[in-house]
């Protein structure tokens, strides 16, 4: 092997010399950076990194603080209910669009642009539409409705359903996006042929045309599911996370810990089941879209 | 990606079911669309009232008196805690923040992608796999390490450090983006090119990048709304001389003491939206396209 190594590295020197730089990122930046945080999350790190090992004492905190099982809970809720609506919602939209309406762009205009805007706006935005003093609860009390309630942002029990109503808002529009593109590279015979044997044109949708689209639902759903666990932004911006806790999640909770509550130990384990999770589900996924079909043979 | 609708079926009269069937389209893409619109709706009226107006509590209404003193306000003088600079530091600060890292992240992805898709190097899929499942990763999992080392660089909280996260952490979209575009050119242009002698930047200077436009435009275009939007890593890297606009706008909705005055507030809001709104408008398909392409976004 060795001569015949040399060769090949001496052939394609300068490719390995451009790649230094992805390597370096991948090496310090991507995988040290994650050793080092699971290897805190071993040791009882509070203000400053410790070196000592105490086991598994911060993952049994962990489960042990409320504010970190609520965290969790709302992020469930807030995963189900967002990627449900998003889903159906965008799944409609492109469908309904894709019937030769007429002002089509506009329409796909209008239902993409909040997905072009920060997180941080959309929350601030909604904060102010469902602000119950002055927006639309004060509305519709002064047009003489008295007892309506809207009082989703300071009320703990619907804090939720408001950061999913942003979040849906920002987010439907790219379903929209990648379900129509997909539509629009469907066979025009598929349509014919069920038209002819009279199938029903929502049957046809639902056991035909969207199994075909299974890449874009797939990657759509991803995209989505990668914006849910980032999710911090948006919290932070809308309620910060309040009423009291009403509306934590995980990657605030890891915030918060690291920057104000220096309880770096807790946090770094926190940041540990957050990547384990995420490893378990995108592994599969990441390996069946990207390294199967693209990707010329070396 | 295919154009073309499908084909209208043939052009006769359509019978009642067919009416009321086209009515149910327009009036469910109309109901929807308005509210996608609500919230661009509000923040614009909002923005050109007076606080005595908003008061009213009636957040649908025209302003009765058009001001654009909110602003003028916002962009000059807002409050963030005791500075009453305004958000032309934060825009400026974006600026100064993305030029650098739009440009140098491109360049990184498209070498990269070059690399990956044209040359032999052992190890490189590997890397790349890596890189990919480390987009997937929330950011909570490498910041902490991160903040440790450039503060021991000394780059912590200076326009260096926030410009080498920004390439850190778009390179695996870019990376994906460049290398699944190259994959897709003939490989016989590189290898004629290496008969004739050329080397590794040669042929990437001469052949490769003249063909990069396309790819180009939507690596621009991912990039710029992705930096433009982005919150947390700002807020933890940037330091408070480099804050960018999206942290600065949060600040100052959020932080402030009194009164809040909603209308400064949303004219800050639209403010902080302006660069990816035109980006959006003005790139119409393009950056559908950048979505589906690099299904892997920070």
């Amino acid at each position: 092997m060795g001569a015949e190594f040399t060769r090949h590295v001496k052939r394609n020197l300068v490719a390995y010399i451009a790649l230094l730089p992805m390597a370096a990122v991948v090496i310090f930046a991507y995988l040290g950076t994650m050793a080092w945080s699971v290897r805190l999350s071993f040791s009882s790190s509070k203000l400053l990194p410790r070196s000592d090992f105490v086991g598994l004492n911060q993952y049994v905190t962990l489960f042990d603080t409320s504010r970190w099982l609520t965290s969790l809970g709302n992020l469930a809720v807030i995963a189900f209910f967002f990627l449900l609506i998003c889903f159906v919602l965008g799944c409609l939209l492109a469908i309904f669009i894709d019937q030769n309406v007429r002002g089509e762009s506009l329409f796909r205009t209008v239902f993409l642009y909040p997905y072009a805007m920060s997180f941080v706006v959309a929350g601030l935005i909604w904060q102010w539409i469902l602000n119950p003093d002055l927006g639309i609860q004060a509305t519709m009390r002064g047009f003489g409705f008295s007892g309506f309630v809207l009082d989703w942002v300071v009320n703990p029990r619907m804090v939720l359903y408001a950061v999913i109503l942003a979040t849906v808002w920002h987010g439907s529009g790219l379903v929209m996006a990648l379900i129509l593109a997909g539509l629009r590279g469907i066979d025009g015979e598929i349509w014919r042929a069920t038209r002819i044997d009279g199938i029903p044109a929502w049957r046809v949708y639902l056991s035909i045309v969207l199994p075909m689209l299974r890449p874009m639902i797939i990657t759509s759903l991803v995209l989505l599911s990668i914006s849910i666990v980032k999710m911090y932004d948006v919290v932070v911006a809308m309620t910060n996370g309040g009423p009291g806790t009403a509306s934590e999640v995980p990657a605030k909770f890891i915030m918060d810990n690291l920057f104000e509550r220096a309880n770096i130990g807790l946090a770094t384990a926190a940041s540990t089941v957050m990547l384990i999770t995420v490893l378990m589900v995108m592994a599969p996924v990441i390996y069946s879209q990207y390294f199967r079909k693209s990707g010329r043979a070396a | 990606m295919m154009r073309q609708a499908k084909p209208a079926v043939a052009r006769r009269p359509l019978n009642y079911q067919e009416v009321w069937g086209r009515v149910g389209i327009y009036a469910f893409l109309g109901v929807v669309a308005l509210f996608f619109l609500l919230p661009l709706y509000v923040m614009l009226v909002t923005s050109f009232k007076s606080m005595d107006e908003i008061r009213l509590g009636l957040i649908f209404s025209l302003p009765r008196q058009f001001t654009i003193d909110a602003w003028v306000k916002a962009w000059t003088s807002a409050c963030t805690g005791l500075e009453c600079t305004g958000l032309r530091v934060g825009f400026g600060n974006s600026v100064k923040i993305l030029v650098p890292s739009v440009v140098v992240s491109i360049l990184l992805g498209a070498v990269n992608g070059y690399a990956l898709s044209f040359w032999k190097v052992k190890g490189a899929n590997v890397l790349f796999a890596c890189l990919l499942l480390g987009s997937f990763i929330p950011y909570q999992v490498f910041i902490y390490p991160l903040v440790r080392v450039y503060a021991q660089t000394g780059i912590y909280g200076s326009l260096a450090g926030i410009v080498l996260t920004h390439v850190i952490f778009g390179m695996p979209v870019m990376t994906l983006l460049f290398r699944n575009y190259y994959s897709g050119l003939p490989i016989e242009l590189f290898k004629a090119a290496r008969i004739d002698g050329a080397g590794f930047w040669k042929i990437f200077v001469s052949i490769i990048l003249p063909m990069s436009a396309p790819i180009a435009i939507v690596a621009v275009i991912m990039q710029v709304t992705a930096i433009w939007n982005d919150f947390l890593l700002g807020l933890v890297f940037a330091g408070r001389e480099n804050l960018p606009m999206t942290v600065q706008l949060n600040n100052i909705v959020n932080t402030t003491t009194g009164e809040r005055a909603y209308n400064v507030n949303m004219a800050a809001t639209v403010l902080t939206s302006l660069v990816p709104l035109a980006v959006y408008l003005l790139s119409g398909r393009w950056f559908v396209r950048g979505i589906a392409s690099g299904a892997v976004k920070g």
